[in-house]
């Protein structure tokens, strides 16, 4: 299983690292969603993405619709990870195809159980 | 006793590092509450000798974290409970109740209440229309049925388990915090209740969740526990308890089904057990 975490703060691409990680997943980082774009263009296809939204270059929520628009991608799965928690806001990345949404702060329990409900926890996890 | 400032502000750094969750001040109690059992293990004197501990111990800062971000309750914690409740249990409640068409539920140690919540959630989704539902959820806790009562729930706590498209449809922002809507809040009721003592008059229920709180008690008082919920339970009822606990060697007045991945625990009625049962029923 590969993640690809979308993160402007180093620390925060760090923490996600680490959570998912011990759930036995590989990861690439990016630092904003051009990169990440880039990337998937480069031929990476993961089976996670976690976005932030308010990043340089380009945000989260377009990274999103980018994704969304392309059928090369349609498998993987986009999971927010943001402190953006309007309602409205949740309801916009929803709607524009992402499948989960976690408000920062966070514990990394939230990303179990929310991977736990994709369907995305690694059965093995490697020691 | 207090935590001194320069400990708290220590470890809420350390944890808003490690984990991003947050300890805003005010939350001094609780990083107290959660650490002072790890500094007597220690054999710390109190809690900032541990947290001075803390800054040279690697092992130990890892176990602070730990004890710092224990969340108990999640929604839908588990997920095969409440997918054995929609699939199985629900409905043959529903097939049951055909003249009354009405559902009971008991969410017993509720806790917060994300258990109570999700239920309802569910019952939302697929009770057919034209039918009522009530859940009664107990707790030995006033505070935490204040809790229920209110049905608001931080961000951290919002994240555990609740599905985003779940969360849009039946929360709404209050301040920091969320807010569960009025239509659920309406099916949930909360009495306070403590499972090892006599219970107060309470009605039959067709489903009853006692998750995760059997393994508090000891063996003569689980016994005891099962022998008075099973006076609550429907002929036709279901009885969930947690992944770890069981009615085997404790009790033969319930029989074990396998549903999906959870055993369903159903009360036994044996040939002449009403005639016995009913004097017990009036009593608890």
């Amino acid at each position: 299983m590969h993640a690809l975490i979308i993160d402007d703060s180093r620390a925060m691409r760090s923490i996600l690292r680490r959570i998912v990680t011990d759930l036995g997943y590989d990861t690439t980082e990016a630092e904003h969603g051009q990169a990440a774009l880039d990337h998937l263009e480069a031929g990476l296809v993961p089976d996670l993405c976690l976005i932030d939204w308010n990043m340089p270059v380009m945000d989260g929520y377009q990274f999103v619709q980018r994704v969304r628009d392309d059928a090369r991608w349609r498998d993987v799965t986009l999971m927010m990870v943001t402190t953006e928690s309007e309602h409205g806001q949740i309801v916009r990345a929803l709607a524009a195809g992402a499948h989960e949404y976690v408000i920062k702060p966070f514990t990394p329990d939230a990303i179990v159980d929310k991977l736990e409900l994709l369907g995305l926890l690694v059965a093995e996890v490697p020691a | 006793m207090s935590i001194a400032e320069s400990s708290f502000r220590y470890v809420a750094d350390l944890v808003r590092r490690e984990t991003s969750m947050l300890y805003e001040p005010g939350k001094e109690y609780l990083v107290e509450a959660r650490l002072l059992p790890l500094a007597r293990e220690a054999g710390d004197s109190d809690v900032d000798v541990y947290v001075s501990r803390l800054m040279s111990d690697a092992a130990e800062r890892r176990k602070a974290i730990d004890a710092l971000t224990i969340n108990e309750t999640s929604w839908f914690r588990d997920n095969a409970p409440y997918q054995a409740f929609t699939e199985v249990l629900l409905p043959r409640a529903i097939a049951a109740n055909q003249a009354t068409r009405r559902i009971s539920i008991w969410s017993a140690a509720c806790s917060s209440g994300q258990e109570a919540y999700s239920l309802s959630m569910l019952l939302d989704q697929h009770l057919p229309l034209g039918w009522t539902a009530e859940i009664l959820a107990t707790d030995v806790s006033t505070a935490m049925l204040e809790r229920v009562k209110a049905g608001r729930y931080s961000q951290v706590e919002m994240n555990r388990g609740l599905p985003a498209t779940h969360l849009v449809r039946y929360f709404s922002r209050v301040g920091s915090e969320w807010e569960v809507s009025a239509d659920l809040r309406r099916i949930v009721t909360t009495q306070h209740l403590n499972l090892a003592t006599t219970f107060p008059p309470l009605p039959t229920f067709d489903i009853v969740f006692l998750r995760n709180v059997l393994i508090y008690f000891d063996l003569d008082t689980k016994r005891d526990i099962l022998r008075r919920v099973h006076a609550r339970v429907a002929p036709h009822g279901s009885l969930l308890l947690g992944s770890s606990e069981t009615t085997l060697d404790l009790t033969d007045s319930w029989e074990r089904e396998a549903v999906g991945r959870v055993q369903v625990h159903r009360p036994v009625q044996p040939a002449g057990a009403f005639g016995l049962a009913a004097p017990t029923r009036a009593a608890v």
